[in-house]
């Protein structure tokens, strides 16, 4: 039965080089910041080697940045550990790992899509979800995104 | 033989979901499937930045018509997730009943569908009959028949009343000789067995290469179920079983849905017989910087959310993944090499949003049209027929 520490030290000290940040944050949570460079060698060795289920990722626009969270679990210890990437907004490009791995394919193009990611070695980099006759260059996801509702005002509260 | 390339989809009349397929066939042998998807992306995820935390509950609601609790519980467990705080028991089993009796009646739905395109009316009518008497249950606890609006992040919405609950048992204890029947009509019939299975095997690695998830992925035998690996509502004090079986066909995927309605009618009627008392609302009143995940295990697989709160009232990000992104590229690895008057019943073994199936054309080279949906079902019943005269003429 392997166990949440051992699993964390094994990581850490295998990547101790890539990881510049690591956030303990719940029982079921971890989020480690990596280098964008490291991240198919981590997200490949999650994988394949510690068994962990590809969740999906998520990427959000945070100027000066385009952050990119990998969600992957690990089962048996319900340990979900988020890998986190930022990258360059003004030319944000990441290694694909849909290259080895199907489960990434379709993430990867939805991304590129919605927040102009590029996703080098991407083996299908066509449209996912938008229309083919979008525009080139706009970003449905960016903040400079400008058709959506301005008139929703961001206060205190749920 | 040379290979021919058939569009299926998207464009017709009738459509309600439009998907395009574009089947490479040499002969009936499918060789290649392409899929392409994106014409109902509705933008919700951009919606709900703009929508309150409370607001964005009723609007990820909507995102799917037969797993509509999926969601909200998926979105309201990644509100959670930021503080990170538990959610009082007794609204932990009013969701886990909420989400049980869903399952229960997409399971339903799913065998009734897959009954009508393999030529079983009968099972379709009385999976269906079936189904009502869930959506009854349903509308007595919430007051909706589907769109059930009892999520909202801290609790649940309305509370189950004590006088309710045995009327909804007797409910459910009413559909469970009729289950067993169909049970075995599926289970044992001969013809069904020659025709589903080993058709459309998605294997234990390709299970794990494409994340399957759901029933899709149990039918492969590999074991996940987010119910029992990052155990959420009631699920944990509850005993069921994780129904895994092994080779992966359309008959699998059947069988488990089939004995996975009786696991969930175990857990209703365990978490209807022993509902704890207190609270269902935690009243939250702010949302703290931060970020949560949350995911629940729906009908279909893990429904994945994630919301990034900056502080204020409404979500700064909210990404939605729903299990048939995960699962829909299976297909690429279950189909090749499957004839075409199986690719309908294929398609449909993962559970994807049915539409599609129904309403698929298939054209040559030239536009000219082959098949439309109706004769891809007809298709795959004259094969059923074919196999029953064949077996005896049952």
């Amino acid at each position: 039965m392997i166990r949440r520490e051992e699993v964390l030290l094994d990581f850490t000290s295998r990547f101790h080089a890539d990881i510049l940040d690591l956030e303990d944050k719940s029982n079921t949570r971890v989020y480690v910041n990596i280098t964008p460079e490291s991240i198919v060698k981590i997200g490949t060795y999650l994988f394949r080697n510690v068994g962990a289920r590809f969740n999906i990722a998520t990427a959000s626009d945070l100027p000066p940045n385009i952050e990119i969270l990998y969600h992957f679990l690990i089962e048996d210890i319900n340990l979900l550990i988020s890998l986190r990437v930022f990258l360059d907004r003004e030319k944000p490009e990441i290694e694909s790992l849909a290259k080895d791995i199907e489960a990434f394919n379709w993430i990867e193009r939805e991304m590129s899509e919605l927040l102009g990611i590029t996703f080098i070695g991407h083996p299908d980099p066509r449209r996912l979800l938008l229309a083919d006759n979008w525009p080139e260059g706009i970003c449905p996801l960016r903040q400079d995104y400008e058709e959506w509702d301005q008139t929703a005002d961001r206060t205190r509260g749920v | 033989m040379g290979k021919t390339i058939i569009p299926i989809g998207p464009y017709h009349p009738l459509q309600e979901e439009p998907e395009f397929f574009t089947l490479t066939v040499e002969g009936e042998t499918v060789v290649d499937i392409d899929v392409r998807i994106g014409y109902n992306h509705r933008g919700i995820e951009k919606l709900s930045e703009m929508k309150t935390f409370e607001n964005s509950t009723f609007v990820v609601e909507r995102i799917c018509g037969i797993c509509s609790t999926s969601h909200p519980y998926a979105y309201t467990r990644a509100v959670e997730d930021i503080f990170p705080m538990e959610v009082s028991m007794r609204s932990k089993y009013v969701r886990t009943i909420i989400a049980e009796g869903e399952r229960v009646h997409s399971h339903l739905l799913w065998l009734g569908l897959a009954g009508h395109f393999l030529g079983y009316n009968t099972v379709y009518m009385w999976a269906w009959k079936l189904r009502e008497e869930i959506l009854d249950v349903m509308e007595i606890l919430s007051g909706n028949r589907n769109n059930y609006a009892m999520f909202k992040p801290g609790g649940v919405r309305r509370d189950i009343k004590t006088e309710d609950i045995p009327i909804c048992l007797k409910k459910i204890d009413s559909i469970v000789p009729t289950l067993v029947m169909l049970k075995k009509a599926v289970l044992d019939d001969p013809v069904l067995h020659a025709r589903l299975k080993g058709v459309g095997v998605l294997s234990y690695q390709d299970a794990i290469d494409f994340s399957a998830l759901g029933p899709t992925s149990r039918a492969s035998g590999v074991a996940r179920d987010v119910r029992k690996d990052s155990p959420y509502g009631a699920y944990q004090e509850l005993e069921w079983d994780m129904i895994v079986t092994k080779n992966g066909d359309v008959f699998d995927k059947a069988v488990i849905r089939i004995l996975e309605m009786f696991e969930s009618i175990k857990i209703l009627k365990y978490c209807l017989n022993n509902l704890p008392d207190g609270e269902i609302d935690a009243k939250i009143k702010d949302i703290p910087p931060g970020e949560g995940i949350g995911h629940i295990e729906a009908p279909r697989g893990e429904t994945f959310h994630y919301v990034k709160s900056d502080g204020t009232n409404r979500p700064m990000r909210h990404k939605v993944r729903a299990p048939t992104f995960m699962n829909f590229p299976t297909y690429k690895a279950s189909v090749k090499g499957q004839t075409i008057s199986d690719a309908t019943i294929i398609l449909a073994a993962i559970d994807p949003c049915y539409c599609c199936t129904e309403r698929v054309a298939v054209k040559d080279v030239k536009g000219r049209m082959l098949f439309n949906g109706q004769d891809l079902i007809r298709l795959s019943r004259e094969k059923t027929g074919k196999m029953k005269q064949r077996m005896g003429g049952r």
